[in-house]
């Protein structure tokens, strides 16, 4: 893709340009990040907290266990993510047969429009034997009813089931497009060269998709260490038996509207923040993705 | 691994995976569409995916808009507020911005350019709480601005702006604009405007999808029931199905009413996804090409 064009020298107008945007920036962005660090350093009358809340966050129950879950979750989502999306989409790329490419990746990608509360919904049905769809596959495993179905044990699979289910697609859809751009003479060359399927990939393919597979796993990192929807969904859908303060964000949302300690909500949400920016921030500088110029 | 086949035969096994894969993808969702169709002693009882009948489709609709006399439809009307507003909002914002990033040159731009692909790659959950902390302290709890506002803040549309207006603005026309005395204003209004259209869309659809499907934030900041976006009342229907939920009572809710009030809630975004394909491979592209 071409480069940025020269900028013409200093602008007059450009500051009313960006004026809308830096106002929102400052209000939804910055102001919020502030407040929160306020709120996570206070104690309920304003006076300096220290490191206090984060204290009592680390040492509620409920804290740790939400870490665990979490990361037992991404590992799966992860995991999963990259072998089957890096997979698919290799295996896309081979298919000669052009409209079935299409078609698939259309398909795949479909479950997107269901991105939120619609896909925590469908498989709140899909994971209840009594009517789902796979309801033979679930009894085979062994489980008859959906309480079985959600116990604790499963939860890091279905919630990674469930990001895979709507977010696979589009990525999919980006590693394809990226196959794209590797020239043909390139992987003709490496089948002369006696390549098979599984060599040009490792070889050639996977490598050129590097850079890839580490924005997904960057942004499938961020995206899933605030995880909420589905446990709070499924905490509705089981009353409080599974799903229950499962994330750092339900336990960050507990503590401001149950039990009324915005402090320690603050603290948590810091913590979630710093994770976030940080992650960002270094990809931003190291990838040179986005070479800011 | 030595052994390697001659020449890339259409493999069997290759078919088999990506079939299975589509099936994983579709399989949900054509249940879901069935399912709406059915009653719910016909959704425990007859096979999963059989069609029900277009008379329990109408009943569960009736019901489903019976629902406190008709939540779902102002929660859908809610929705296509929050949505559009917002929508509306980041276009006017984004589109300029994106222009000046790309084309001229500032104080502070390197910082705001930076800022925004930081902001861009945060996940949009991250500043719920602190968001509401913040609105809370102004009072505007409880107002639809507290929703439109957040939304209308969409770095990742400023970014897409910045790098279609780098890459399509021919310079030498802004130049020649220049030369001919044109302002800065007058140069962006018919020079930068004409052009934009394909990134409006692009935006638009990114922003729009993102704005329907959002959940924690609405879920946050709207307390008042008939407030809410529709992603958020399915979750109040949730609670009211027997099923799921033994203490539902009297406001009970049937499970095809849910599985129908899901499939109405993502109609909006399963249209623009058909109608845009091209723009949603490209936008997704366009998310991290630039080299």
């Amino acid at each position: 893709m071409t480069t940025v064009a020269p900028r013409q020298r200093r602008s007059r107008a450009a500051p009313a340009f960006v004026a809308g945007y830096v106002i929102l920036l400052v209000a939804f962005g910055v102001v919020p990040t502030v407040y929160a660090i306020y709120f996570a350093f206070t104690d309920s009358g304003g006076a300096f907290a220290g490191l206090g809340n984060f204290a009592d966050a680390a040492a509620d129950f409920r804290f740790l266990p939400a870490i665990g879950h979490v990361a037992l979750y991404l590992v799966c989502w992860l995991a999963g993510l990259v072998v089957f999306v890096v997979g698919l989409a290799l295996l896309l790329h081979r298919l000669q047969v052009r409209g079935a490419g299409r078609t698939l990746r259309f398909l795949y990608y479909l479950p997107g429009a269901l991105a939120g509360a619609a896909s925590v919904m469908v498989w709140l049905f899909v994971l209840d034997p009594a009517v789902s769809p796979v309801g033979f596959l679930l009894r085979a495993l062994g489980y008859q009813t959906f309480g079985q179905v959600i116990a604790p044990g499963n939860l890091p699979v279905l919630f990674a089931a469930i990001a895979f289910w709507t977010g696979a697609g589009g990525w999919i859809v980006v590693m394809y497009g990226a196959l794209n751009t590797i020239s043909p003479e390139v992987l003709e060359a490496a089948r002369i060269d006696g390549a098979g399927a599984w060599q040009t990939a490792r070889r050639i393919q996977i490598p050129l998709l590097r850079k890839w597979i580490v924005y997904m796993v960057i942004l499938a990192f961020a995206g899933g260490t605030q995880l909420f929807v589905e446990p709070q969904l499924l905490s509705q859908a089981s009353v409080g038996v599974a799903g229950r303060d499962y994330s750092p964000n339900q336990l960050s949302y507990d503590f401001a509207f149950q039990n009324d300690n915005v402090n320690t909500a603050a603290a948590i949400s810091v913590e979630l923040l710093v994770v976030g920016l940080v992650v960002a921030a270094v990809f931003v500088v190291r990838s040179g993705f986005f070479d800011a110029d | 691994m030595r052994t390697e086949t001659r020449r890339a035969i259409p493999n069997p096994l290759a078919a088999v995976v990506l079939v299975a894969f589509a099936v994983f993808f579709v399989l949900p969702v054509v249940w879901l569409v069935l399912a709406a169709t059915k009653t719910d002693d016909q959704l425990v009882r007859d096979s999963p995916l059989s069609f029900g009948s277009w008379d329990a489709l109408r009943a569960n609709w009736d019901a489903l808009t019976g629902y406190q006399s008709g939540a779902i439809l102002l929660w859908l009307r809610n929705s296509a507020v929050y949505s559009f507003v917002a929508l509306a909002i980041t276009l006017c914002v984004a589109v300029p911005a994106g222009y000046a990033l790309a084309v001229t040159e500032f104080r502070g731009r390197r910082t705001l350019l930076i800022a925004t692909l930081v902001v861009m790659l945060m996940p949009n959950a991250t500043l719920v709480v602190p968001l509401f902390l913040e609105i809370n302290a102004v009072h505007l709890i409880g107002s639809m601005w507290s929703v439109i506002l957040p939304y209308a803040f969409y770095p990742f549309g400023v970014y897409l702006a910045y790098i279609y207006f780098g890459a399509a603005l021919p310079r030498e026309l802004l130049d020649a604009a220049k030369l001919d005395g044109c302002s800065e204003f007058a140069a962006f209004r018919h020079i930068g405007l004409p052009l934009a259209a394909p990134v409006v869309a692009l935006v638009g659809f990114f922003s729009f999808v993102a704005n329907w499907t959002n959940y924690f934030l609405p879920y946050v900041l709207l307390p008042s029931s008939d407030q809410v976006p529709v992603q958020v009342g399915l979750g109040t229907l949730l609670d009211n199905v027997p099923q799921f939920n033994p203490t539902a009572g009297a406001l009970a809710v049937q499970r095809p009413e849910v599985a129908l009030a899901t499939l109405v809630a993502i109609v909006p975004v399963l249209l623009v996804f058909l109608f845009s394909q091209r723009f949603l491979v490209a936008g997704l592209l366009a998310g991290a090409t630039k080299d």
